[in-house]
């Protein structure tokens, strides 16, 4: 591997070997685990003790309707608000996130709606972007396009004609492609993807899905914000429901179907017989 | 375009072209936007990319330069063989320098979506401190710590513009467009009680030099020895760059473009060389050599190609140009690299000035700074710099000034009185901006159509 000569920044991941710290992470202890989580703007109460657990390897669908505070509960995992009340635990030890910086020094990753890509720049240097390497005092294009490269070639990105081709010329699918493997590349063991596939048709709708379970595969724990029925069942191995603050259905994805989801994201409950939510821990 | 979750089969670095013709797979929408050094693999290939290109309107660096050649063969006809003697031509380089500078000048801010309206004052300003502090009687300053003093004071009127658009928010044009009278009260103050000031070109005195870096040239023999060496140190650093890019398999030119691009560098090279060669003087009394502002502009453009595609730096003011928000999430301190941004435009302008005042051999409070400034915002558009930030090259600064002085440098020959040649640049630079918005549209339509 390269030596990241003054970015300060953790080593990419790059082999599929080096999954395997995560991969072994399997006693029981969910990478993250939300408990009690409460939060209110003013008199506006958005999450009411929220509990919630995403486990490594596995995809964490997390739905609502619109208000139903997914937005808030993502942006207190990456450390852009803060809870009144309630702990996180990482890796079963409690921690605060108190600024997107802690959230990426854990290994948290979030996936914009907007992809925050600058168009006019090309794909590696979106990949890099704050984050370049140095050789001396200046950048290490080699490095970079390497590092680039072999990370996009893992997650199975293989549609883009050429790595230095601006983001703008890209298609939706694999603008969203490349913000994800920016997302991954940071040795990051949370990749949460909000609204991933909105925009989207339904080809480049089927890329990003793939490119889900593969981030799955790598032992990433990944959580999906949407609220796209045919997303959720196709990738979920477990499902949460957020209704007006309150969490009020998890479970894995088995546990519901799509008339017990929508029952859970429009009144908050459901007398569905296949919903059996897990008991609350 | 390729299937979705193919396996990677290919060369590492492209990621996974799918057709074995790069070229012939683009759709036409992807071809205006891909730069064709990245998807052509031969000199051949890279030819036919361009052609499509062009064919689709999105014509790069192409109009200019034909702009360039019509208006040299109309000038020419026009002043019957006066235009492009050796001498004029001369006469030419030098009036494109400050035009070049103040365009490079301004594409710091442009590439930022913002806008530096005082930069010609601030070259009058600059011009006016180098000026003053070499005279003598007077303080009689060392050249080069002249020139450090008036580029300080430039950098820092930078900094106050930069400061006031980054931290407080305030539009550019309005900061920059209040910095312009500034500036042109400061000119007429540091210059009241002379009004004129001039450099005299006696031998051995600070003024002297400052008067030699456009007035002074390389002698012939050492001209084309310089010129044979940076072609060779240059030429030999894209193409061993770009060799090695190849051999490891990184995206690279095909062999054919980096080998075009040599040679065209040591071609213009040679050519400026030759042409600044001729003695454009008496025969007893030559004139002749490449003028020191040649190699003087060239290194200054080195220097910002360097800073600007090698540095973090740069790649964050293009990163803050094409999506703000996006750079301000990666962690980027948007106000420092803006103020940077600002301070640069104002050392380069006050380089300008310096330029200036060796070129006139003096100074006087009847410098138009508001039409200079203005000259230099065309020529950076004229180049292609797009004014909405992101898009743009220091060196179309180059192309852009060129084109400027050559109407200023035609009109003059032929005694067009300044009404005109205002209302001539005033064409060219509408018809640049309409070929900016247009293919800027044309990269619309065809983004947007990508989902």
């Amino acid at each position: 591997m390269i030596p990241s000569s003054g970015s300060g920044g953790p080593a990419p991941l790059l082999a599929a070997d080096g999954m395997t710290a995560s991969n072994s992470r399997q006693d029981g202890v969910p990478l993250l685990r939300l408990h009690g989580i409460d939060k209110h703007f003013g008199p506006v109460q958005a999450l009411y003790q929220v509990d919630l657990e995403l486990p490594s390897q596995q995809v964490t669908a997390l739905c609502g309707d619109n208000g139903a505070g997914k937005s808030v509960l993502t942006r207190c995992i990456a450390g852009i608000h803060h809870p009144e009340h309630g702990q996180m635990y990482w890796e079963g030890r409690q921690v605060h996130i108190n600024s997107p910086r802690d959230a990426s020094a854990l290994g948290i990753e979030v996936v914009y709606q907007d992809l925050a890509l600058a168009d006019n720049l090309d794909i590696v240097q979106n990949m890099f972007l704050g984050r370049e390497r140095m050789h001396r005092f200046f950048l290490d294009e080699d490095a970079m396009e390497r590092t680039a490269a072999e990370t996009l070639q893992g997650l199975g990105v293989t549609t883009v004609r050429s790595i230095r081709q601006p983001v703008g010329s890209l298609s939706g699918g694999q603008r969203q492609a490349v913000a994800v493997a920016k997302a991954v590349m940071w040795n990051s063991k949370l990749v949460v993807l909000d609204e991933p596939t909105a925009a989207l048709g339904v080809v480049q709708t089927r890329m990003v899905l793939d490119l889900v379970k593969r981030l799955k595969d790598r032992g990433l724990a990944v959580m999906v914000i949407t609220h796209n029925l045919n997303d959720v069942f196709e990738v979920a191995d477990r499902i949460a429901v957020l209704h007006l603050g309150h969490k009020v259905a998890e479970g894995p994805a088995s546990e519901f179907d799509r008339q017990s989801v929508v029952d859970y994201m429009t009144t908050g409950g459901s007398d569905r017989p296949a919903a059996k939510p897990r008991p609350q821990l | 375009m390729a299937r979705v979750g193919d396996d990677m089969t290919t060369k590492p670095s492209s990621v996974a072209p799918s057709e074995p013709s790069a070229a012939e797979g683009l759709s036409s929408a992807a071809v205006d936007v891909v730069p064709p050094e990245i998807v052509a693999e031969s000199l051949g290939q890279y030819l036919s990319v361009m052609g499509r290109r062009i064919a689709n309107g999105n014509t790069g660096a192409l109009p200019v330069v034909l702009a360039l050649v019509a208006i040299s063969i109309g000038f020419e006809i026009w002043t019957q063989g006066l235009f492009l003697s050796p001498g004029n031509l001369v006469n030419l380089f030098i009036e494109s320098m400050v035009f070049m500078t103040l365009g490079m000048a301004e594409i710091f801010v442009l590439l930022l979506g913002e806008i530096d309206l005082s930069a010609g004052y601030v070259l009058a300003v600059g011009a006016g401190i180098v000026a003053l502090l070499v005279q003598k009687p007077g303080p009689n300053f060392a050249w080069w710590l002249a020139i450090i003093i008036a580029l300080v004071c430039c950098g820092v009127t930078g900094a106050v513009w930069g400061a006031l658009v980054s931290r407080l928010h305030l539009p550019s044009f309005v900061v920059t467009l209040a910095g312009l009278l500034i500036m042109w009260g400061v000119m007429l103050v540091i210059l009241g009680n002379a009004g004129d000031v001039s450099i005299s070109s006696a031998i051995l005195s600070n003024q002297h030099t400052v008067y030699e870096i456009v007035n002074g040239n390389i002698p012939p023999l050492a001209g084309w020895i310089s010129m044979v060496i940076v072609a060779v140190v240059l030429g030999g650093v894209i193409w061993t760059r770009d060799a090695g890019r190849r051999s490891r398999g990184l995206v690279a030119p095909p062999v054919g473009v980096t080998a075009v691009k040599v040679g065209f560098l040591v071609v213009a090279g040679a050519v400026v060389v030759a042409i600044c060669n001729v003695n454009r003087g008496e025969v007893s009394s030559p004139v002749e050599g490449v003028p020191y502002v040649v190699p003087v502009v060239f290194a200054v453009l080195i220097l910002w190609v360097i800073l600007l595609q090698r540095t973090r730096f740069g790649r964050y003011v293009y990163a803050i140009g094409g999506n703000p928000d996006a750079a301000r999430r990666a962690g980027i301190s948007l106000p420092a690299i803006r103020t940077w941004a600002f301070v640069l435009s104002g050392v380069t302008a006050g380089f300008a000035g310096i330029l200036y005042l060796s070129w006139q051999g003096g100074t006087s409070t009847n410098v138009n700074g508001g039409q200079y400034v203005l000259y230099g915002v065309a020529a950076a558009v004229i180049g292609g710099t797009s004014l909405f930030g992101g898009r743009g090259k220091i060196a179309q600064a180059i192309l852009g000034g060129l084109i400027i002085g050559a109407i200023y440098n035609g009109l003059y020959l032929q005694g067009v009185q300044v009404q005109w040649q205002l209302i001539a640049t005033g064409v060219v630079l509408v018809a640049a901006v309409l070929i900016d918005t247009v293919s800027r549209r044309g990269n619309l339509t065809g983004s947007s159509a990508r989902i």
